[in-house]
This record gives C-alpha cells, sequence and structure tokens, in this order.
C-alpha cells in the first residue's frame, strides 16, 4: 500500500523595517537583551500601537509578487494568550481579514519539473519576544527586543506531496523575499522560519488525514528532515493499528525527531477579536500602483531571461538566479567579459562558487569582483592565458593579488604562442624520451597525451596548447 | 485672601495673568485644603506638594516673563489616577498598581504641564475604572461632599469629590459608559465626555478602548470648555484620535440659544427607575432652555433599552483583553513565592484585582471565547450600529438631546455594593452616548433633599462647542452649579 504525504508550511518572514511594527524601536538583531524594547513593546499600562507603513508596503508587494488580491481594507485583531514573553497578553495579528489574498508560486524541482503551489494568504502580526532558560538559575529570563518585531506570516495551501517539495517551496518564497527586499532570510537568527503541517493518505484517497504541525524548524535541511521524518512516523502509526492525534509537535535536530508539544485539548481559545487601538488599513489603488512600480525583477522572469539572453540551460540559470546578489553578480561579470556568458556562467557556478562554499562567505564578500573575473574571462578569450593557467590565477585573485593582468604579469603565466619557444621544448623533450618516441612512432598514438604533458611540464604550463598539439602532431609524426 | 475655591477656573486664570496673585498661592492654598479636608473625602491617592509647588513657580516665572501664557497658566488640576505621569504613582485604584510609577506621561498629563497647569496630585477612583460608585477602589471609598454617607458616584469619584468641595479647581476625568457624568451629576459639578477621539488615548491605562475617552470636570461649562482646549486635539501616538483642526470650545460660550432645538428622547422619561424629583428637575431645566429662546421636540432613542445589554459584553470583552497584560512579569503587583509559572499568572491576577474587575474579566472572557463570539461579541457590535443610528436619526430633528444624566441621586455607600446588575442600571442614560462615541455632559440642574441632579445634554459628533454653549447660558440664567457643600464652605 503506498502512502502520500501532504504537507503545507506556515512561514514566518520578519520584515525588514528600521522600527518595529508598532512602535518606533529599532529592529536590528543582537542587541543586549532589552535593550530595543520601548514603553510600547514592553506593553505599559497606557501605551498604544501605531502602525508602520512600511510593514504594509512590504506585504503588499508580496502580495504583487505572487499574484494575489491586495485587501482593500484589513483588520488587525487580538490574539490572546498567557506567555511570559508576550508583554500585553496578546499579539496583534490579522485574522479574518488578511493584507493579502490567495496567489501562488511555481517551483523548480531538481529533474526540471515546475509545480505550482498555492498560498492562501499572508497577513501581517508582531513577534513575540524570548525565553532563556539557560543562566539563570532555575528561573527563566525574558528578551524582549524582538516583541514587535513585523512578521509576515505566509501560509500555502496543502500543496505539496514530499519534502523535498516542501524545501523547494521554502527556497521559492525565501528567494522571492530577499528579491523583494522585505526580508534578509538569515535562517540562523530566525528572520525566516516555518511551521509544517503534514498528514498522511492513502494513494488514491480523496480525503486528507488527521494533521500535525511541526513548530518552528529554521533550516531547509531541517524542514526536509523534520518532514522525513513525521512522514514515517504516522506511516508507522497507522499501519500498526493505530491514529493519529491532531496535535502540535516540536522538531528536535539533535535527535531528528518529533514529539508532542501540545495536543488539541490543551491547545488555547485564543479569543480573536478586532484590535480597538488601531483602525482598519485601508490601501488605495495608487498606493498599490506605486508599489507595483517599484518591484525589481522576479526570480521567474529573471531565470527566463536568463536562458533566452545568455543562453543558458534551465538548470544554470536556476543556479544563477537563486539570489537577487549572485544574478546582478553573473550580470555584472557578462558585462566586463564582453558577452561571454556561458564562460562567466561556468566560472561563476565553478570555481567562484567552490570559493565561497569552501570558505562560508557571501558573495558579496568575494575578494573577486565580477570586473576582475570578466577580465579573466576576457584573458582566455584573447589566449593571454589558458584554461588551465586561469585557474591558478584565480586563486591569486582570490588571495588579495588584485586583478588578472596584474597577477599574470608579476608571476609570469602569459600563455607561450612563440613557435620558436615551443619548438625548441618540444625538441628537449624528444630528446629526452627516445623510448616513447620509439614506440609513438611504431603506433602507440596513446603516447600523444604523455608528450603533451611533457612540453606544458618544460613550459611551466604556459604554452598554448593549441599550438603545442599542433607542431607536436608535426614533430613526432615518423 | 484664601478665597481662591470660590473662584472658577476662569478667574483664578484672569487674575494669573493680570498679576493679583501667584500660581504659588493659589496652589498653596489648594493644598492647605486638600491637606485639611480631603481626610474626609478620601478623593486623593497621592498629593504631590512639592512638584506642585515647583510647577507653579515655573509657572508663576512664565506668566513674569510673558512669554508663552496659555489660558489656564498657572492653574492646579487633579490628576484621575489613570493618567500616567512619570515619576509619580499612577494606580488606577488598584492593588495590581499599588507601587507602579509610570515611565512615561500621558499624551494629556504632558499637554496639561505644556500649558504650565500644576498638577495637585492624583485623584481616587474605581479599580480600572470599574465602577459606578467609587467603592471598588482598594485605596477604600470616597465620600460624596454633599453627604458624607453617600458614594460620589464612578469611576471618577475623586475628581468628582475634590471639584464639588473645591479642594482642586477642576478635574481630569475618563468616560467608558459614563465615569465623568455620573459622578458630575451626583457630586453637583460640571463634566464633559468629548466625542470618542477627541482626547488622546495614550497614556491613559485602558478599560475598554473602544469607550474611553477622557475629559474635563469643572465648576463651570466655561472651565470645562478651558481645559478642553488643552486636552483635546489629535495625537500621533493615539490611531484612533480623529485629525482634526484645532478648536476653540470657548468661541460660542455666549450665544442665545434662539432657535436651539432641544431633543427629549421620550424613553429617558417613561422608566420605572427615575426618580421622579430627578425627572421634575430635568424637565424644569428643558423649560428653562425653552425661556432662553430653543424649543423641545420628542425624539425616540428605540434602542437605548439594548445599551446596558451590549455594554457589558463590548466592555468586559475588550477589558479582559487589555488588562491580560497585568501578568506579574514585568510590572505591577507580583504574588509571593510562584512555585511555577502558571502559579505566578494565577496568583498574581488573583491577589492583584478586586472583584468588580475579576467579575468583568470573566464576562469579557467568555464572551469572546470560541462558540459564543458570534452570539454575545457580534451581536453586541450590531446593537451598537442600532444604537447610533437612532442618534443619527435623533439629530435629524434636533440638536442637541436632554435627559437626565442618573435615574437616581447620590446613594448610600454599601447600598448597592451587593448587587451589580442595579448598580450598572445607574449608567443606564450615558451608556448609549459611549457606544455611538458622542459627546455627552452633565451639568447641575437641581437639588433632591439637599442632593444634586444632574442634566445630561447629548451632542452631535464633535459638536462639543455647541452643548458647551447650551450649558453656559444654562449656568448664566442659573445658580446650581455654583453652590458649595455646606461643610466645604
Amino acid at each position: 500500500m503506498s502512502w502520500e504525504p501532504v504537507i503545507g508550511l506556515e512561514i514566518h518572514a520578519q520584515l525588514q523595517t528600521k522600527s518595529k511594527i508598532f512602535s518606533g524601536a529599532s529592529t536590528a538583531f543582537g542587541s543586549e537583551p532589552n535593550t530595543q524594547a520601548c514603553i510600547i513593546d514592553l506593553g505599559m499600562p497606557g501605551v498604544l500601537p501605531v502602525l508602520n507603513r512600511e510593514a504594509v508596503r512590504m506585504a503588499i508587494a508580496f502580495g504583487l509578487a505572487i499574484g494575489a488580491p491586495v485587501a482593500p481594507r484589513s483588520i488587525f485583531a487580538r490574539k490572546n494568550y498567557f506567555y511570559p514573553d508576550l508583554p500585553k497578553g496578546y499579539q496583534i495579528s490579522q485574522y479574518e481579514t488578511p493584507i493579502v489574498g490567495k496567489g501562488s508560486v511555481r517551483i523548480l524541482m531538481d529533474d526540471g519539473a515546475v509545480r505550482e503551489i498555492g498560498v492562501t494568504r499572508a497577513h501581517l502580526e508582531e513577534d513575540a519576544g524570548k525565553s532563556l532558560h539557560e543562566d539563570f538559575h532555575g528561573m527563566s529570563g525574558i528578551d524582549l527586543n524582538r516583541a514587535g518585531t513585523p512578521l509576515l506570516e505566509i501560509v500555502s495551501e496543502p500543496d505539496m506531496r514530499s519534502a523535498k517539495e516542501a524545501v523547494a517551496y521554502m527556497k521559492t518564497i525565501h528567494a522571492l523575499v530577499r528579491y523583494l527586499g522585505i526580508c534578509d532570510g538569515n535562517m540562523q537568527e530566525g528572520s525566516f522560519r516555518c511551521d509544517a503541517n503534514v498528514s498522511v493518505r492513502r494513494g488514491g484517497d480523496p480525503k486528507f488525514g488527521t494533521r500535525c504541525e511541526i513548530k518552528n524548524i529554521n533550516s531547509f535541511r531541517f524542514v526536509e528532515r523534520a518532514i522525513n521524518h513525521e512522514i514515517e512516523r504516522q506511516i508507522e502509526v497507522i499501519e500498526g493499528g493505530g491514529k493519529i492525534d491532531q496535535e502540535t509537535r516540536l522538531y528536535d535536530p539533535d535527535r531528528n525527531e518529533t514529539r508532542t508539544m501540545r495536543s488539541k485539548e490543551e491547545a488555547n481559545d485564543y479569543r480573536y477579536f478586532p484590535d480597538p487601538d488601531l483602525l482598519p488599513v485601508v490601501v488605495d489603488d495608487a498606493f498599490v500602483a506605486a508599489v507595483r512600480d517599484s518591484l525589481p525583477e522576479l526570480p521567474e522572469a529573471k531565470r527566463e531571461r536568463f536562458m533566452a539572453h545568455y543562453a543558458l540551460s534551465a538548470y544554470d540559470a536556476g543556479v544563477l538566479t537563486a539570489s537577487r546578489e549572485l544574478a546582478d553578480y553573473y550580470e555584472s561579470t557578462v558585462a566586463a567579459a564582453n558577452g561571454e556568458s556561458k564562460f562567466a556562467a561556468n566560472w561563476v557556478m565553478g570555481d567562484l562558487a567552490a570559493f565561497l562554499n569552501k570558505e562560508g562567505r557571501e558573495i558579496a564578500d568575494s575578494p573577486v569582483t565580477p570586473a576582475m573575473l570578466g577580465s579573466l574571462v576576457n584573458r582566455i578569450v584573447d589566449k593571454t592565458i589558458s584554461g588551465t593557467i586561469a585557474k591558478k590565477v584565480f586563486e591569486l585573485m582570490w588571495n588579495g593579488e588584485g586583478d588578472p593582468d596584474a597577477v599574470i604579469a608579476r608571476h609570469g603565466l602569459k600563455q607561450v604562442t612563440d613557435t620558436g619557444a615551443i619548438e625548441k621544448a618540444i625538441a628537449e623533450v624528444m630528446a629526452e624520451n627516445p623510448q616513447q618516441l620509439g614506440q609513438y612512432r611504431s603506433g602507440k598514438d596513446k603516447l600523444f597525451g604523455f608528450f603533451v604533458g611533457q612540453v606544458m611540464k618544460k613550459t611551466q604550463g604556459k604554452a598554448s596548447p593549441e599550438q603545442v598539439n599542433a607542431l607536436l602532431k608535426d614533430k613526432l609524426a615518423p | 485672601m484664601s478665597k481662591f475655591h470660590t473662584m472658577t477656573a476662569a478667574h483664578v486664570a484672569a487674575g494669573l495673568r493680570k498679576r493679583e496673585f501667584s500660581s504659588l498661592e493659589v496652589t498653596r492654598s489648594f493644598l492647605d485644603r486638600i491637606a485639611s479636608l480631603d481626610g474626609h473625602l478620601n478623593s486623593f491617592i497621592t498629593v504631590t506638594p512639592e512638584s506642585a509647588l515647583a510647577a507653579a513657580k515655573a509657572a508663576d516665572a512664565r506668566i513674569a516673563g510673558g512669554e508663552a501664557v496659555t489660558a489656564l497658566t498657572g492653574v492646579p488640576y487633579a490628576h484621575k489616577d489613570i493618567f500616567c505621569t512619570k515619576g509619580v504613582r499612577t494606580s488606577c485604584g488598584s492593588r495590581m498598581l499599588e507601587n507602579f510609577i509610570a515611565p512615561y506621561d500621558a499624551t494629556v498629563t504632558r499637554r496639561f504641564q505644556d500649558a504650565g497647569m500644576v498638577m495637585l496630585g492624583k485623584t481616587n477612583m474605581d479599580e480600572f475604572a470599574m465602577g459606578s460608585s467609587n467603592e471598588t477602589s482598594c485605596f477604600g471609598p470616597v465620600r460624596n461632599p454633599w453627604d458624607l454617607q453617600r458614594v460620589p458616584g464612578g469611576s471618577s469619584g475623586g475628581s468628582a469629590a475634590a471639584v464639588a468641595a473645591r479642594i482642586a479647581p477642576f478635574a481630569t476625568g475618563t468616560d467608558t459608559g459614563g465615569s465623568i457624568r455620573q459622578p458630575a451629576a451626583l457630586c453637583g459639578i460640571t463634566g464633559i465626555k468629548p466625542t470618542y477621539g477627541a482626547v488622546s488615548r495614550f497614556g491613559m491605562i485602558a478599560f475598554a478602548s473602544s469607550l474611553d475617552q477622557g475629559g474635563p470636570m469643572a465648576v463651570t461649562a466655561e472651565d470645562a470648555a478651558l481645559v478642553l482646549n488643552v486636552m483635546a486635539g489629535s495625537d500621533p501616538r493615539d490611531s484612533t484620535s480623529v485629525e482634526r483642526d484645532k478648536e476653540d470650545y470657548t468661541r460660542v460660550l455666549g450665544d442665545p440659544l434662539r432657535g436651539l432645538r432641544v431633543g427629549m428622547p421620550k424613553e429617558f422619561f417613561g422608566s420605572d427607575g427615575l426618580d421622579p424629583k430627578v425627572g421634575d428637575a430635568v424637565h424644569a431645566a428643558a423649560a428653562e432652555l425653552v425661556r432662553l429662546g430653543a424649543s423641545l421636540v420628542e425624539v425616540s432613542l428605540p434602542n437605548s433599552e439594548l445599551s446596558i445589554p451590549a455594554y457589558y459584553v463590548v466592555a468586559p470583552a475588550e477589558c479582559s483583553s487589555n488588562l491580560s497584560r497585568f501578568d506579574g512579569v514585568r510590572f505591577g503587583y507580583r504574588c509571593k513565592d510562584p512555585k511555577d509559572l502558571m502559579d505566578l499568572f494565577c496568583r498574581s491576577r488573583g491577589e492583584g484585582f478586586g472583584a468588580e474587575v475579576k467579575r468583568r474579566i470573566m464576562i469579557g472572557t467568555y464572551a469572546l471565547s470560541a462558540g459564543y463570539y458570534d452570539a454575545y461579541y457580534l451581536q453586541a457590535l450590531k446593537v451598537r450600529r442600532l444604537i447610533r443610528n437612532d442618534f443619527d436619526a435623533a439629530f435629524t430633528r434636533c440638536d442637541v438631546i436632554l435627559g437626565p444624566t442618573s435615574p437616581t441621586t447620590a446613594f448610600r455607600i454599601g447600598e448597592k455594593t451587593d448587587d451589580p446588575v442595579t448598580m450598572y442600571l445607574s449608567d443606564i442614560y450615558t451608556i448609549a452616548v459611549n457606544l455611538a462615541g458622542l459627546p455627552g455632559m452633565s451639568i447641575p440642574c437641581g437639588f433632591a433633599d439637599g442632593l444634586p441632579i444632574g442634566l445630561q445634554i447629548i451632542g452631535r459628533h464633535f459638536d462639543e462647542a455647541r452643548m458647551l454653549n447650551v450649558a453656559h447660558q444654562y449656568q448664566q440664567a442659573t445658580d446650581w452649579h455654583a453652590r458649595l457643600p455646606a461643610q466645604f464652605a
């Protein structure tokens, strides 16, 4: 009997506003506890929230990017529950009327397949503070710096059928919010995190199974592992004759398992009602139009343009448009390389990606600029250096030795194209290897590569490989 | 010289500007009255003589320098203990905030400071403004200056009593269902609840956010208008404050009432609960307005009987959420030795809140619960809309609406404490005004058995200036407002 998982995600993206959603306090991460919580974030008696217009703009940008309607009038509600890091005893969120309605995104799977995933809604809300359970000798500390940070909660339809699809969806949304410049996407700092709703059903069953919600997953890897683990657990329970209870579970990455956090019976009654301290959010057409006009090119459009304009494969275009910074880097490199798009793609996705990866750096911190990489490509194309030497030049540039022309000059890496010099090296190689020469001439063609290698070695790799090939063919002939 | 307490705030202000006396003299005189007389009343929770004298000196310097002198510079006042005052305890009449010192000033507090006014102290009130008799304060009941065995009304009972006894020239109040008007009526003073959104709620500790509104409590309508000039105005820190041009509420005080159409809602006069002496006094006041040139028209507010049930869903629902922040974690009362988190929450709230507050939190929590929301909260919002429509219809036929403020005069302390519903009915004429967001005021219009009777004037949205005009003209023709309780003369 085959099982089909059904997955929906609730993604929380912290919006990159300078100040909080309902107060003027800073949203910067990493400050001393409780230094970025003002009287409003602390929920002091008598304080009132005032909506940050920038957060509204960002939510609208997201709505437009997923083709969703923007509500002309949306309402903030109070979600009431007691928790030490929830200062007011309620969270201000949107409940019945979210600012962003139903939209969708297309996700690209590794095998090139494209799937459309529905986004039910996206709404604005405030984040809570943090409870700190270490270092307080049996007590808990409360840090309210995060309290009031604007969040966009993006709720998907239950459209995903595997953990891989869930990851692809999450990556797509991640790229999108970063493209839009509305979220820094930093998952370690919790700027982008998700809850996963998972159920399983027998293949062909039109009805969904009972779902469990896995809370607060903050990496792509954990999403995949948590969901896969939960799928296996549910199948095991059902096949063992049991049934799934609707509940909230927590994923433990150290033990790679999920465990019960609270059952349906323990679920809070949040007593939602419209927040009387805030007026409805009224968005007029002109504002929406202004946001629409300011939207950047989005990942999907960019991917298609890269394929058409730079003659790239779907895969390459997908990799190069994974982030706006990478795509910009690539385009600048192509421009500096006089339009050598394929060469540029290979270098960006090859050596550059490998070096970035190895050192865990972001593209913005690359010591090799697009101008440097573009001119490196030019030096290959104009045969100043060979591809092999270029790798060496790249490494030297990475280590801070400056642009490729300087590196080539300083290290004498210019390709040798002087026929006389190459002929001299060939003659020496032939003289030093009489045995191999004899074998070659008696029909052992495979030894040709050996002679190329020896000549290149003698010229410290600088000889033009094409010339070496041509001259060797000639000289080695019996 | 110490006759300041027989003067209106307007007279005191005029004397200050003419340098006939100093703010320091006036302030000392009122501090002395508080010291000698408030023992009978318990109208203040906190008196702030040092900061008052410092503010008085500063005001005198400002007047001497002739710079930035406003109409009320140097005039002392009493502040309801619901408005946050930086550095001075703001208790809300609750054990929960018995030792709470706000780190900031309410917008109203700041406006008064900026105008150079002098705060004498913070006045007693029903706990978190929940009550109609000032008996729910954890600082003990306030007594009515006209009869110390009786309540002053509530929740702004301390402010009403202090003004009635002239131990403060005027005071601030807040009104969620009648908390300015009903104590003003029971103590024989003038109080106005402005249109919802006219006065900033920032720093005014919330009871029911969609109904709460601050306003002045004074001896005369003219004083109330002068104070409202300082209090009102849009505030970027309160999203529900309405953005409008600054208005002078005194501008039409002197206009004659010729042509004024006064609506008399028939539902306000037929009910069994209305004390006939109160009804008679209100009719006599209406006749006085006719003598001054107004005409009377009968109007109808058919849904007004639904206002109490609707109010006792909406207000507790909002309060149940507004008061969630008092959890013992960050500020306010915390229980001793909590054994775990739930114990901290439950005992801090259980011990910190009084019975009436807990009753309303329970009602509100129930009304918002899953499965009950539609039947209670949504239904109450619909009733609210009907009540507002009633007023809109009535105001097509009249300019102001007249009626009693409270069905009875001041009742005895303890008389209604065991019967919350009877207590709630004390606000039967005032609550609809809050549900509709309208301005309403109460002015003295007579006495019954030595106790003051309040006349309620209800106006259109943002029509306070006209209401104050009606009240002022009435006060020019009568002297009910000028009478002092013998013990405090």
